[in-house]
Order: structure tokens, then sequence, then C-alpha cells
């Protein structure tokens, strides 16, 4: 194995994937590696919290490629390994196991690590995060003796967790510290959906909950409990703990890269260091979507985008971001895909029905679309994407009709398409 | 091992691939790097990246269209009545020698 590389990524997830297969797709010569801390050949996170819990789907099924493939490319995929440290003057990376590559460009893709609650008893077995391939794995293992879990956190992660959790026939008991699921991320209407939906699902939901430690079951070293500021207990034999993300960022910051709220980088995903991107859930930037606010976003959608934006700035065929935001959540026969970002929105219009399980939440800002919540409603997904991405402007009264498409809406709204 | 063969819609020469049966059209061409074949969301009709038409000689011989994946079809760019998502088109045996068409970006 060379001890130097044109093309370093760090982190073998959507957004480093993205870059490498950009590279290899747009014939880019130079050598390459990829390198992730995992023992895994690359693979898809959202089966995790899904598919892949409930026993539904294999990796072999949502592997990025399959083994073939890696042999093939011209790409050495270094795996079980952790970057340590970066020299941005002599342009090393440093491993865990006292290995150094040396690069010409640096792609850090390094994702984030699960973040974990900080209280007496987090040490115990039976406590667990949604994050990798193999940590789901050593949940799935205690799912196969659980019959009471809490789910600690009622966002994306915890809520998918918990209809896996259900259909597996597990009580569920889920804890959020605010007073709404998905406070952080959708309006009051989403969030009562899904609490009415896991609810007929049988999960008990609570909310405003602050919790204090984790106790000991029965069985030594293991959870029993998830004890409350007020201390109660709630009897669990399984937790899992969604709670968000921390951003891996802590190597580029001891090399010297701004990080404020993950790594900042321009419109091109480049940071601060010369040569060194920062592309996925790790990277800051400032998002034509939210009027240039400088975000992070957990997406598979950024994650992909921003690797492959950094490949083609290395080759030379630089574009800048510029793809509206869109994510999805699969809970129990709910699908629900969001596109466009809702923060600071001014007026919102439900369309179609909640109680019957297929509506859209249209978000408006000064009149024009911002984004779409759509739970079973694809073709409002696909239609209003677009419609986002030219900055529509939509009559919301029209809106609310679902007798019309989204598309037949724009084309009966008297504003027309602006920006 | 069966194949599939790749068009392309701007021209570019026929690609024929090997498959491994349980791909869909859409895993069977990222695995291959196939241009204009993203499957970014990994074949939960979210993004529309796989959107590939299918030949009318296997219009009937492959998995027939669920209603979702009708309305995300609606709306894909350069549709055409054999517009198809390749996540939603699972490949065994029997759909050996299949041809589909990459559209034009």
């Amino acid at each position: 194995m060379p001890d130097s590389y044109d093309v370093v990524v760090v982190g073998a997830g959507h957004a480093g994937v993205s870059a490498v297969t950009t590279l290899l797709k747009e014939g880019f010569e130079g050598t390459i590696a990829l390198i992730d801390v995992g023992d895994s050949l690359p693979y898809e996170r959202p089966p995790l919290s899904k598919g892949f819990l409930v026993g539904a789907e294999e990796v072999d099924s949502f592997l990025f490629r399959t083994a073939d493939y890696w042999e093939e490319a011209a790409v050495d995929l270094v795996l079980g390994t952790r970057i340590t440290s970066v020299d941005p003057v002599a342009h090393r990376v440093r491993t865990d196991d006292d290995r150094a590559f040396g690069y010409r460009k640096l792609i850090w893709a390094a994702g984030g690590s699960a973040r974990m609650l900080r209280v007496p008893g987090a040490e115990l077995a039976g406590i667990h995060t949604v994050r990798t391939l193999e940590g789901v794995a050593r949940l799935k293992d205690d799912v196969r003796g659980a019959r009471r879990a809490v789910v600690i956190g009622g966002g994306y992660i915890g809520l998918e967790a918990t209809a896996a959790l259900r259909a597996l026939g597990i009580e569920v008991t889920v804890l959020e510290a605010l007073d709404r699921l998905l406070e952080r991320v959708t309006s009051p209407i989403i969030s009562d959906y899904f609490l009415r939906l896991h609810t007929a699902h049988g999960a008990n939901v609570r909310f405003g909950v602050a919790i204090s430690g984790f106790s000991e079951g029965q069985a030594p070293d293991r959870v029993g409990g998830v004890v409350l500021e007020d201390g109660e207990v709630v009897p669990a034999d399984l937790v899992i703990v969604g709670i968000g993300l921390i951003p891996e960022v802590t190597e580029l910051l001891h090399a010297g890269a701004e990080v404020t709220n993950g790594v900042v980088v321009d419109d091109r995903c480049r940071t601060s260091l010369p040569g060194v991107y920062a592309v996925g859930d790790c990277a800051n930037h400032a998002n034509p979507y939210a009027e240039g606010a400088q975000l992070r976003l957990e997406s598979v959608q950024n994650a992909a985008e921003q690797g492959k934006l950094a490949a083609l700035d290395i080759i030379g065929r630089s574009e800048p971001y510029e793809v509206v935001p869109w994510f999805w959540s699969n809970q129990y026969d709910a699908k629900m895909k969001m596109a466009g970002i809702m923060g600071g929105y001014d007026r919102l219009v439900v369309r179609g029905d909640p109680a019957a399980g297929e509506f859209t939440v249209v978000y408006f800002k000064d009149g024009r679309l911002l984004a779409l919540d759509c739970v079973n409603r694809p073709g409002d997904y696909m239609q209003g994407r677009a419609l986002i991405e030219r900055r529509a402007h939509l009559d919301p009264e029209l809106v609310a009709d679902v007798s019309l498409s989204l598309k037949e809406v724009q084309a009966r709204s008297g504003a027309p398409a602006s920006g | 091992m069966p194949t599939i063969t790749f068009r392309f819609a701007d021209g570019n020469a026929d690609r024929e691939v090997a498959f491994e049966p349980g791909q869909s059209v859409m895993q069977a061409a990222v695995n291959k790097d196939i241009p204009g074949v993203i499957g970014e969301c990994g074949g939960e009709m979210s993004c529309a990246t796989c959107h590939v038409y299918v030949e009318d000689a296997w219009t009937e011989r492959v998995r027939s269209m669920s209603s979702a994946e009708e309305e995300i079809v609606e709306v894909v760019e350069n549709p055409r009545p054999e517009s198809r998502l390749g996540c939603q088109i699972p490949l065994t045996e029997a759909q050996d020698g299949i041809v589909v068409t990459v559209p034009e970006a």
C-alpha cells in the first residue's frame, strides 16, 4: 500500500462514497484511498433504524457496492482505521495504528458519533445508540430477549427505532425532553400526527422528561430502568438513546480548520485549510434554501451532494451547492418525505387529512413555497420539490385543495415563480 | 451470471453488465457505475435518480408499478410511457437479457 495518495477520503458513509464514486465515474486517474473506522464494506445508514433493525434486511442488501466492485476499483479501501491527526502543512494524516498517509487533496467525510447521555449508569449493558452497523448489530442481539424498551429522544432515529421495536412486539416507552415529538425539525401538525401514530401502535410517549441516570436490573451490569429527575424509575431491559449526533471535527479543529457546529465550508465544500474539503454530516455550510444561513444537515441527500461537489472541484469541474434539501422517514406504514427547510416559515397549509394518514404540510414565507412535509403523498413531494427549486409562489387556498395537483396549483396561482 | 444491458438516450455506447439475482435494476447499475443512475436514496422512492425506460419487450416481464411509483414517475424529467424507477424493478434469472435505457441528463 502506498504511503501517499492524490486523494484521501476519510469516512465511507454516504458522503465519502459519493466522493469516491464521483471521481471514478468521471475518469479521475489519480490514486485514491478511502479510510473508515468501521470494519464492514461501506454501507448505507438509513436501513439501520428500519429494515435492518426489524430483521427484514441484511447488510448485503444495503452495501453501497459489492465486494467485487471494491476489489476491482482503483481505490485502496482502508477499513478498521481511525484518523488521529491531520497535518495541514505536510499534507499528511496519521492513523491509530501509527501509519501515515500523504494527500494532495483530503476529503473529510467523517460524519459523527451518536450523542450519549452523560449520567450515572450510562455504561450498563443494554443501552444502545443507532449509528453504526456494529452498534445496531449489538442492539439486535439485545432485542431478542427484550420485553420492555425505553427510547430516549423523540426525533427521527428514536421514532424509527420505536416503530421497529413495536413491530417486534416489544413494549416501548418514548421519553422526550421537550413538549412534542420532532420539535426541532417540524411543525406541531406533523408532531401530533406522529404522536397519534405511535400511540395507535401501542407506544407510550412521555414529554418534558429529564433523565438523571440508569439503574441496574436483576442481571448484574445490565440496565433495568431509566431513572428520571423526580426519582421515578421507568423499567426497561433495553434502552435506545437517540438524542442527536456529535460531528467528528476534532482532528480538523486541531489542524487549524475553522469549526463552528461542524467544519465550516464554502459552496464547493472547501474548508479553511488548503486542499482540505469537509462533506456530509460534519460540514457546516451556507444553504441556499435557508436564505444562506450557515447550517449542518444530517441527511443522505446532503452527504451525497457534498461528496460529489468536493470530487468535482478536485477534477476541475467545480459546481456550487444548490440542490433542494430532502429527507425521508419511514415509521410503520407512514412514509414521510420532506423537501426544503421549514425553519422560519410564517404560514402553513395542510393539504389532505392527517386523520386519514395521507396529507402534506406546506410551509410558506412571504408567500414563497419554503418546504413540504408529505405523509404518504409522494406526488406532492416530487412536484413540491421542483416548485421549491423554482422559488414558486403558490396561492395558499388552492394548495389546500387536494383535487388539484401542486403543479396545477402553481399554474392557477397568479404570481409567477420568481428568483 | 445473468446480464442487463443499459442503453443511453444521449447516444453513448451500450453497456452490458452482469447482475446478481435479487439486485434491482438500480443496484445493478450503481454497482457498475453506470452513468446517469445514481440511486441516492437506496430504493426509498425519494430521489428519482434511478429513472430508466424499460424497453417495450420487457414491460410485461418486470414487476408492475405501485401507485407511489406512478406518482413519482409522472414528475421525472424527460418522462415517457415506458418510464420506471430502477429501484422498483427486482431482477431474477427471468430478466436475464433485459434492456433498459438511461434517459438524457
